[in-house]
C-alpha cells in the first residue's frame, strides 16, 4: 500500500538530526535502514509526519576498538557487523545473532541501530546487548549520555530514547575467549523468533566460570536469565548441569500468546533453548 | 528448397528451456499493471472491516472534495445496475444461491468486502481519498464455524435466506450401480476405523496480484485483467453486463501464477467495469497482497467425517464420507463443486466394493472459497492416504502393503472404479517400486527402529503418498451431468504464414506454466518446422477467440489433443500442395521427417515452407485446392486424464521442541509421456512445495470476530526455498492410450500427491508416543501439543 504523505529530510551530522527531530517533536521518525519502518508505513500502521533519515550521517557507521570495547556506529548495517573480523573476535555472541536476522538484502539495509531502538520484542539484538551489558550511546537536545542496555528496553516497542534523541552508537565490552551461541526457534526460516536465547560462556578448564545469558521474546522486553547465570557460575560443564540450570529460564519472564504461539510453549521453549544454547556456547556435546 | 536433411531429433522429450522465462522473469512484459491508457484513472476500494453488519449511512461525497478525486460512489449508486457475481455450478437444483454483488449494498458479509469505491488521477490520492468516505455499521451476529452455523437458530449469514446451508450431494455406489451399499459393509466388516479430519483454510498467495484495467469507450468493453479465464469471463460479462459479446474484448497479458485463485469473475473486475463506464475513462485497478490475502478467494476448508470398513487382512470393504465445505459468505464462480471433484477420488487407487459421500456446503461470513490448486483432489487423497496409514496400524501390516493389498493392479486396467470413473492406464506397483529403491525405505525403517529403541529425542517419520488424480478436464458430457455450465473442450489454430512460420493460437490460457515452450515443442515435431518458428498466442479473444482456459491441469491434455488434431489438419491439407510442387499424386505422398515425400523416396521432397509458399502465391494450385494451409480444432475429450504416482517423505521430529523437518522426499509421478520434462518437473517441485505447505505452514485464521488475522505475509506463511527439502523427483511412464501423444496432466498432481506423504510421516514418527493425528498445518507447537496429549512414549 502507500504510506500517508510525510516530510523527509536526511541531515548529515547528528547535530541536524537533533535539531530536525526537535522541529518535528511528536510528529518525528527516524528513520535508520527502513527494514521495520517501511513496512509499518505501507500498512499504514505508523503515519509520522517527519521521517529522519539517519543514511546520510557518514560518521554513524563503523566499527571501532576503544579501550576493551567495541564501539559500532548505530547506522552500520547488519552485513557490515557479519564481515567485521573485531565482531567475531571480541563480540562472537553478537556475529552470530546477526546472522540469523532475517534475509540477507534485510542484513544490507537494516541497522543495528535501528534494530535495537525499534525494540521489537521478537528482535534478537536486544537480547544481545542485554546479554553482554552493552551501552548505548545518545545524543539528544540536552547533549550526550549512555544508557545501559538493560535501561534502554523499556516496554514493547519502547525504549530510554526521547522523541528527539538519536542512536549514535552502542558499545559492547569485549568478550574474547568466551564461547557463544545464539539458539533461535522459528515458525519459518526467515521469520522471527518466537523465543531467542543469547548465552555467552566463559570456561575454566572443567567448569563455567561465567555466564550471561537473556532471552528474546519472553517478554515486551528482552529478559536477562539472572537465575540460569547464578546456577551455571561455577557449575561443571556437563549436559546434566547445564540441563538443570536451563530448568531456571521461564523465571521473571512474561511471555505472550498470540497467533504464532502460546505462552506455555514459549515457555517450555525457553527452557529447551538456554539448555541447547549454553551447551553449545561452552562446547558441550 | 529440396528436404535431404536427416529428420532432427524430435523436440518433444527434450528439456527445453522456456521460452517466456526472460520476460516473465524480469518482469519486462506486459503484465496488467504495467499497463497505462491515455487518461487513465486509478481505483481504490473501501472494504468492510466487519464481518456482518447493516450499513447505516455510507456518503461518498467527502471524498469528491479530496485532492484528484474524480468519482466516489457506493453500492446503493450501482444497486440497480451493477448486477450479481455469477456461480458457473449449480450443483443441485436446490442450491441456495444469494445474490453476490460486487460492491456490497445496505449489508456486509465477511471482512474485506467491498462497499465503496475512489476515482482518482494517481493511485496515492485515490487510496488517501478513502478515508473520507464516511460510513456507519450496525454489527449484526458473525458466523464462522460451520457446524454452529448448521445448527438450529444458527445467525444467518443471508438474513433474506432460511437456512446457511446451501446444499446437500449425495453419490452413492449402491444408488448409482457401481458397487454395493456401504451400510452392510460396515456390517461385515472385521475393522471400522472412523477419523474426523480438517482440511485448513488456505490462501493461493500467486505471486501477481489480482489486476484489472478496463477501456469502456466508444460502444466496445475491453478489460485486462491477470486471469486465468479470458474466454469465460468475456461469456460472463456479456451475460452479467448485458453488453453484446462481439462489443467485449477480454485480454490476459502476461499472468503471474493464479493456482485456481484467478479463476473467478471477481467483484473487482465487475467494479472496474461500473467505473469506466461511470467516468467514460479507462480505470485501473490493483490490489495490494493485503487486500488479496483477504478478498482473493481462499481454498480447502472442509471438515471431513470418514469411515473405513475392512477385514482384518487389510482388504477394504466399504468408505463413507461425510463432507462439510465451507463455501464463505457467496457463491464463487466454481466453488460449489469443488468438492464434487473431490468426491470420485476417495477410493483414490483401491479396488472399494462400497462408497458413499455426502457433501453439505455451508454460508458463513467469511471470504468465499473457491478453487485451489487440486481443487477437491488433494483434500480426498489426503483422508484416504492418511486413513489408509490407520488401517495398516490396526490391522498390523506395513503402510506399503496394505495399499497393495487394495490397489488397482496393472494388468487390471482399464478399471472402472466404484464411482464409475474409468481409469485407463496406470502402474502402481512400478512407480512404487521405483519411489521405494531411490528413498531406500527399508534402510529407513531400519534406522527409524534403532532410534525408537534408542529413545532419540529426534525421531524419524516415514510417509506414504500413493495417488491418482482426475483432470484433463473434463468431458462436456460428464460436466453436463454434474450440472456444470459450460462444455470442457479446447481449441487450437495453425496460422502456416507464407515463410514457412508458424502462429499457433491456443484456447488455453497459461499463467506461467509454458505454454508457449510446450506448444511449439509439439508443433515443431508435427509440422516439421523448427522450435524457434513457432510463435504461441493465447489470452486475447481477438486472437484466440475460442477457448475453456486453464485449469484442472487440462492445457495439454485437452488442449494439446486439439493441436495435434490441427496439426494433422494442416498435413492434410498441404498434401494436395505438395503433390502438386513434386508433380505426383497426392496419394503417392507421405509426410514424414518433417517432410513431404514421394513415398519410397527417401531423397528430394518439400517442406511446410515449400508449400505455405506456393499457397501464398497461389499462381497455378491445383482446381479445388484451397489457397491456405489453416486448420482448426476443437477437441472434446472422451474421458479424464489419470496421473499417479508414488511420493514418500521422510521427516526427523524434535520431540523437545515439535519442529519437523523433512529430510528426504522422493516423488515418482507417472504422467504418461513428457512434452518437456524440464517443465513437468518444475510442476513436481512447485507442486510439492504447495502440498508441503498446507502440511506444515499455511492456514487463514479468522479470529472471533471474523477479522482476517492471517493479513499479511509475516502472519500467512508461504514457505521459501530455505523451508523446503531437496525434491527427488523421477517418473514413470505408462503412455494415456487414448491421447495422441500419451500425455496426461501433471498441474495439480505434486500438490495432491504431497500433504498426505508429510503427515503421515509426522504421525508415523509419533506413533510411538500415542499420536495418531497433528492437525494441519503441523506447526511445532501442535506437534508438541500432541505429543503432550499422546499419553506418553511406550
Amino acid at each position: 500500500m502507500i504510506p500517508v504523505p510525510f516530510d523527509y529530510q536526511r541531515p548529515s551530522t547528528v547535530d541536524e538530526a537533533v535539531r530536525a527531530l526537535s522541529e518535528a517533536g511528536e510528529d518525528g521518525k527516524v528513520l535508520a535502514g527502513g527494514q521495520s519502518l517501511i513496512p509499518m508505513l505501507r500498512l499504514r500502521l505508523s503515519t509520522p509526519g517527519a521521517l529522519i533519515d539517519l543514511g546520510g550521517i557518514t560518521q554513524l557507521r563503523g566499527i571501532r576498538q576503544d579501550g576493551d570495547d567495541l564501539l559500532i556506529g548505530a547506522m552500520t548495517p547488519h552485513a557490515d557487523v557479519l564481515a567485521s573480523p573485531l565482531v567475531r573476535r571480541y563480540v562472537p555472541l553478537l556475529a552470530r545473532a546477526t546472522a540469523t536476522v532475517a534475509d540477507r538484502q534485510v542484513r544490507h539495509l537494516g541497522t543495528i541501530g535501528g534494530s535495537l531502538a525499534h525494540a521489537d520484542p521478537a528482535g534478537d539484538l536486544p537480547a544481545v546487548a542485554v546479554a553482554l551489558d552493552a551501552t548505548m550511546r545518545i545524543v539528544g537536545p540536552e547533549g550526550r549520555r549512555d544508557v545501559p542496555a538493560a535501561d534502554f528496553f523499556v516496554d514493547y516497542l519502547t525504549t530510554a530514547l526521547g522523541p528527539a534523541d538519536v542512536l549514535v552508537g552502542v558499545r559492547f565490552p569485549a568478550h574474547e575467549g568466551w564461547g557463544s551461541h545464539y539458539e533461535k526457534f522459528q515458525r519459518m526460516a526467515q521469520a522471527w523468533a518466537l523465543v531467542g536465547v543469547a548465552a555467552a560462556v566463559r570456561r575454566e578448564n572443567g567448569t563455567i566460570v561465567e555466564a550471561r545469558v537473556a532471552l528474546t521474546n519472553m517478554g515486551p522486553v528482552p529478559v536477562r536469565a539472572r537465575a540460569v547465570e547464578l546456577a551455571l557460575t561455577g557449575a561443571p560443564a556437563t549436559a546434566d548441569a547445564v540441563g538443570s540450570a536451563a530448568g531456571s529460564a521461564g523465571e521473571g519472564t512474561r511471555p505472550t500468546s498470540d497467533l504464532t504461539a502460546s505462552a506455555a510453549y514459549r515457555s517450555h521453549l525457553a527452557t529447551v533453548l538456554t539448555g541447547r544454547a549454553v551447551s553449545a556456547a561452552a562446547g558441550i556435546g | 528448397m529440396t528436404v535431404t536433411a536427416p529428420r532432427p531429433a524430435p523436440e518433444v522429450g527434450s528439456a527445453r528451456r522456456r521460452k517466456e522465462d526472460a520476460r516473465l522473469i524480469t518482469g519486462q512484459t506486459m503484465w496488467t499493471e504495467n499497463i497505462t491508457l491515455p487518461g487513465m484513472l486509478h481505483l481504490a476500494i473501501l472494504r468492510s472491516p466487519l464481518a456482518h453488519a447493516r450499513i447505516t449511512h455510507l456518503d461518498t461525497s467527502p471524498a469528491l472534495r479530496e485532492p484528484n478525486v474524480v468519482a466516489a460512489f457506493s453500492g446503493r449508486d450501482v444497486a440497480d445496475t451493477q448486477g450479481g457475481l455469477p456461480c458457473a455450478w449449480p450443483v443441485t437444483e436446490d442450491l441456495v444461491m444469494p445474490v453476490h454483488p460486487p460492491l456490497a449494498v445496505d449489508e456486509v458479509r465477511h471482512t474485506g468486502e467491498a462497499v465503496a469505491v475512489v476515482v482518482a488521477r494517481d493511485r496515492a490520492s485515490a487510496v488517501d481519498a478513502l478515508a473520507a468516505i464516511e460510513v456507519d455499521y450496525e454489527p449484526l451476529p458473525v458466523v464462522l464455524d460451520m457446524e454452529v452455523a448448521l445448527a438450529e437458530g444458527s445467525p444467518l449469514v443471508h438474513t433474506d435466506q432460511t437456512t446457511n446451508k446451501a446444499y446437500t450431494w449425495v453419490f452413492d455406489s449402491a444408488q448409482a450401480g457401481t458397487g454395493g451399499a456401504v451400510d452392510e459393509a460396515a456390517a461385515g466388516a472385521e475393522v471400522v476405523i472412523r477419523r474426523r479430519y480438517r482440511q485448513q483454510r488456505l490462501i493461493p498467495a500467486f505471486m501477481e496480484p489480482r489486476s484489472v484495467v478496463v477501456d469502456a469507450s466508444a460502444d466496445q468493453l475491453t478489460l485486462w485483467s491477470a486471469t486465468q479465464i479470458p474466454h469465460v469471463l468475456r461469456f460472463l460479462l456479456a451475460v452479467v453486463t448485458g453488453t453484446p459479446e462481439h462489443r467485449i474484448r477480454v485480454i490476459a497479458p502476461d499472468v503471474g501464477g493464479g493456482f485456481g485463485g484467478k479463476l473467478q469473475m471477481t467483484a473487482e473486475e465487475m467494479i472496474a467495469v461500473l467505473a469506466a463506464r461511470r467516468v467514460g475513462r479507462p480505470v485501473k485497478y490493483t490490489e495490494t497482497r493485503s487486500e488479496s490475502l483477504m478478498s482473493a478467494h481462499h481454498g480447502r476448508d472442509v471438515i471431513q467425517d470418514l469411515e473405513l470398513s475392512a477385514r482384518r487382512d487389510g482388504t477394504v470393504l466399504g468408505l463413507r464420507v461425510r463432507l462439510t465445505a465451507n463455501l464463505g459468505a457467496y457463491l464463487g464462480l466454481v466453488g460449489p463443486g469443488v468438492p464434487l471433484l473431490g468426491a470420485f477420488m476417495y477410493n483414490a487407487i483401491y479396488k472399494f466394493p462400497a462408497y458413499r459421500f455426502e457433501c453439505q456446503g455451508v454460508f458463513t461470513n467469511t471470504t468465499l472459497t473457491d478453487a485451489y490448486r487440486g481443487a477437491g483432489r488433494p483434500e480426498a487423497t489426503y483422508a484416504i492416504e492418511r486413513i489408509m496409514d490407520e488401517l495398516a496400524v490396526e490391522v498390523g501390516l506395513d503402510p506399503l502393503e496394505v495399499r497393495r493389498r487394495n490397489w488397482i493392479t496393472h494388468e487390471e486396467f482399464p478399471f472402472t472404479t466404484v464411482c464409475g470413473l474409468t481409469y485407463d492406464s496406470g502402474d502402481y506397483e512400478a512407480a512404487t517400486q521405483k519411489a521405494r529403491d531411490l528413498f531406500d525405505y527399508d534402510g529407513l525403517r531400519r534406522e527409524q527402529e534403532r532410534r525408537r529403541a534408542s529413545g532419540d529425542p529426534v525421531q524419524l517419520g516415514i510417509g506414504i503418498s500413493t495417488y491418482t488424480e482426475m483432470c484433463g478436464l473434463a468431458p462436456s458430457r460428464v460436466l453436463g451431468s454434474l450440472r456444470y455450465g459450460a462444455g470442457g473442450w479446447e481449441s487450437a489454430s495453425i496460422r502456416v504464414l507464407p515463410t514457412g512460420k508458424i502462429e499457433v493460437v491456443t484456447g488455453s490460457s497459461p499463467h506461467g506454466q509454458g505454454h508457449e515452450t510446450a506448444w511449439s515443442q509439439i508443433v515443431a515435431d508435427q509440422l516439421g518446422v523448427a522450435f524457434e518458428d513457432v510463435e504461441v498466442l493465447h489470452g486475447d479473444t481477438r486472437s484466440a477467440y475460442k477457448g475453456m482456459d486453464t485449469y484442472g491441469s487440462r492445457s495439454l491434455a485437452v488442449g494439446g489433443f486439439a493441436l495435434v488434431n490441427a496439426c494433422k489438419k494442416v498435413v492434410d491439407k498441404a498434401k494436395p500442395v505438395a503433390a502438386h510442387l513434386l508433380e505426383c499424386d497426392v496419394s503417392d505422398v507421405e509426410f514424414s521427417g518433417g517432410a513431404f515425400r514421394v513415398r519410397g523416396t527417401p531423397d528430394g521432397g518439400k517442406s511446410l515452407a515449400d508449400c505455405a509458399l506456393a499457397v501464398f502465391a497461389a499462381h497455378d494450385l491445383p482446381d479445388g485446392v484451397e489457397p491456405t494451409l489453416d486448420a482448426d480444432d476443437v477437441y472434446d475429450p472422451v474421458n479424464f486424464s489419470f496421473p499417479h504416482g508414488t511420493h514418500l517423505c521422510a521427516v526427523e521430529v524434535d520431540t523437545q521442541t515439535g519442529r519437523v523437518s523433512i529430510r528426504s522426499y522422493v516423488a515418482v509421478d507417472d504422467v504418461g509421456r513428457v512434452v518437456n520434462p524440464m517443465i513437468v518437473e518444475g510442476q513436481v517441485h512447485g507442486g510439492v512445495a504447495q502440498g508441503v505447505a498446507q502440511a506444515l505452514f499455511e492456514e487463514a485464521v479468522y479470529d472471533a470476530d471474523g477479522n482476517l488475522l492471517t493479513g499479511t505475509f509475516v502472519d500467512y506463511t508461504p514457505p521459501s526455498a530455505a523451508d523446503l527439502p531437496d525434491i527427488v523427483s523421477d517418473r514413470t511412464e505408462t503412455p494415456a492410450p487414448d491421447h495422441p501423444l500419451g500425455t496426461k496432466g501433471i498441474g495439480e498432481a505434486g500438490t495432491i500427491a504431497s500433504t498426505p506423504a508429510v503427515v503421515n510421516a509426522v504421525v508415523d514418527a509419533l506413533r510411538p508416543y500415542g499420536v495418531d493425528d497433528v492437525p494441519m498445518p503441523c506447526t511445532p507447537e501442535r506437534v508438541w501439543q500432541a505429543i503432550q496429549n499422546g499419553g506418553g512414549r511406550s
